[in-house]
């Protein structure tokens, strides 16, 4: 049984954003540069998936440039079979971007895609269930583990105030949140391994963004606020406060 | 001239602050483009009660489609009711909440109508026709500006960023069987199951009380419990991935990047240093209220309010004085 991983290159998650001089993009230097989280927890499910079966192959998939190679490297470290990078430029357009991901796995032979449920970067979580459309596809998202139990996979869900078990049949797609097991770290052997790994890098097809950033801006800075002071003896100024200045209690 | 169309999400047949926030973004985006704003309500027999409620909130149509079938949330069934009542009307602008079930929703019928999505906006306007949005991307560490160039544009908005405002009106209601068939559904919820404390989720609160690995065992968190009854209703616990990684917390109570975004009026982070990949998840909160012991925690450096303090001493104190504060109410 194949499975598809669809991972992202986007900053790390402790990277100090700013703006740059054109006021559309980001500052690039001095940023490091991670799979998006929850494509790591992806590919963590898809090769406990992998290890329970004992057979099928772990493809991973990535739209973006060159350096992107990097993240897939990673995964195959991780102990994915091989890997795609297929090379474009990658807009705020989520459905142009599932686009060129649907056209690449269109009549793919997986019987799982999974996919992160936001991309730490744009933030949209919405490429898997368009890809799942595109594909004509089930998909259910937020999904945090899944079993498959012959022709389905029966997935667990979590929703505002509660979790949902949800059927699915196959192929599917399915969108992974944090799961119960941290993303396993390369060992050393991994990544010597992960350089013999077939990593194949072509052009992506054209997929036009009709999302057009007109600007981008820091959060207006929190100021911090101030220590009201120390200790249980400041809880009834801070009461004041909320009630009298913040309007909040 | 358009309308828009804003999708009223129900739980257990009842609209709730979600759809009439939806409500009041699609008036405001109808004005704009010089349309009415309409609302589409999906769920069992019996929604139109709780639906038509949203006339009042600016829905000049409220269009209830009614089906055994969809009294819960299906993705199938409910993203081809959508797109259906989509196309059968002139709508320049779809608005959908960022809620679990939205952002479940919005992609699915955004890539059937072939449309753009904008997700998580916190705001709305109309330049040369073309609907333009704010939204949060790294994390919340930035904001883009983007126009959508394509008709209707499709939204998800932020829930707790949007005032719903009464605006009078009164809503023509129609009420239809959908027509679907849950035979084809190849998702089908088996299961669902509340939270343990059947409480209200994190996301939806208008004040959450968050506690960190500074709380040192699961047994103290009735120290917050207790704190989040004294203050009264519509308050949710949150906690640091630290507590939710060491099996204290569930993973639905989770704030920052790898957990859920929240905005509620009041944020109470107990025990928190506030890394961040927490702040990600929290920094818009209108207010920040922050117990450390340790005065250098990075939470000092995003709250409102702090008390620098062992939050043993602090938080029973505090509980005790809002209750005597909500008592003079
Ligand atoms: C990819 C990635 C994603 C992540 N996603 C998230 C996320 O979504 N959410 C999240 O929260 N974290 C996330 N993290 C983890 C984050 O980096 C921090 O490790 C975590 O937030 C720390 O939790 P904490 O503040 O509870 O614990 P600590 O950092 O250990 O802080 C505990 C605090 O409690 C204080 N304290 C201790 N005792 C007392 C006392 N008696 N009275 C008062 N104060 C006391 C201490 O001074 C300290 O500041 C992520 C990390 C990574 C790498
Ligand atoms: N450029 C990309 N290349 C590969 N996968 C992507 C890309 N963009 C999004 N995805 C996948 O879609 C998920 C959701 O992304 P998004 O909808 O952009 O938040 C990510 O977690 C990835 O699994």
């Amino acid at each position: 049984m194949n499975v598809i991983v669809c991972v992202k290159r986007v900053p790390d998650t402790e990277a100090r954003i700013r703006v740059d001089e054109s006021g559309r993009a980001i500052e690039k230097a001095g940023i490091k540069y991670d799979m998006s989280p929850y494509d790591a927890f992806a590919v963590e499910a898809a090769l406990r998936h992998k290890e329970t079966l004992g057979a099928g192959e772990i493809t991973l998939l990535t739209f973006g440039d060159s350096s992107a190679q990097e993240t897939l490297r990673k995964g195959l470290a991780m102990g994915a079979d091989k890997a795609v990078l297929l090379t474009g430029e990658v807009s705020l357009d989520g459905l142009a971007t599932a686009k060129v991901i649907a056209e690449e796995l269109r009549g793919a032979d997986a019987s799982l895609m999974l996919f992160g449920v936001k991309a730490a970067d744009d933030d949209q979580s919405q490429v898997g269930p368009m890809v799942a459309v595109l594909l004509d596809r089930p998909c259910v998202a937020g999904v945090s583990t899944f079993e498959v139990q012959g022709e389905t996979a029966v997935c667990h869900r979590e929703v505002e105030g509660g979790t949902e078990v949800v059927e699915v049949d196959l192929p599917a797609i399915l969108c992974m949140t944090k799961g119960p097991t941290e993303p396993r770290l390369a060992a050393l052997k991994g990544i010597m391994a992960a350089k013999r790994k077939p990593l194949e890098e072509r052009a992506a097809t054209d997929s036009p963004s009709r999302v057009r950033l007109t600007a981008l801006e820091e959060p207006p800075a929190r100021s911090a606020g101030r220590i009201v002071g120390e200790g249980a003896d400041a809880v009834p100024e801070l009461v004041r406060l909320l009630r009298e200045e913040a309007n909040a209690l | 001239m358009a309308n828009v169309l804003a999708f009223a999400e129900q739980r257990d047949g009842q609209v709730g602050s979600s759809a009439r926030e939806a409500v009041g973004v699609a008036a405001t985006l109808a004005d704009a483009l010089g349309g009415e704003a309409h609302a589409l309500a999906i769920g069992g027999p019996g929604l139109s009660v709780s639906a038509a409620s949203l006339g009042a909130f600016g829905a000049a149509a409220i269009e209830v489609g009614e089906h055994e079938g969809l009294a819960e949330y299906n993705p199938e069934g409910y993203a081809d009711v959508v797109v259906a009542r989509v196309r059968s009307g002139d709508y320049g602008a779809v608005v959908f909440p960022a809620s679990t079930l939205g952002k479940d929703l919005a992609p699915r019928v955004a890539a059937k109508l072939d449309v753009p999505l904008a997700s998580d906006v916190t705001a709305v306007s109309v330049v040369d026709g073309h609907v333009s949005v704010r939204r949060p991307v790294f994390s919340g560490k930035a904001f883009a500006e983007v126009v959508l160039e394509a008709t209707p544009a499709a939204l998800t908005i932020r829930p707790n960023v949007f005032q719903a405002e009464e605006r009078g009106g009164e809503g023509v209601v129609s009420t239809y069987t959908p027509d679907v068939d849950p035979a084809d559904w190849r998702v089908r919820v088996v299961e669902r199951k509340g939270a343990s404390d059947g409480k209200l989720d994190v996301t939806e609160a208008s004040i959450v009380v968050s506690g960190g690995r500074g709380m040192k065992d699961p047994e103290n968190w009735h120290l917050l419990e207790d704190l989040r009854d004294a203050i009264g209703a519509d308050v949710a616990l949150g906690a640091s991935r630290a507590v939710v990684d060491a099996g204290w917390r569930p993973h639905g109570e989770q704030v920052g990047q790898t957990g859920k975004t929240v905005a509620p009026k009041l944020y109470v982070a107990v025990g928190i240093s506030g890394a961040i990949q927490h702040l990600a998840g929290m920094r818009t909160a209108k207010t920040i209220v922050a117990i450390n012991r340790d005065a250098d925690a990075p939470i000092f450096g995003v709250a409102d309010y702090g008390i620098v303090g062992d939050l043993f001493e602090v938080v029973p104190k505090l509980t005790e004085e809002v209750r005597v504060l909500k008592q003079g109410d």
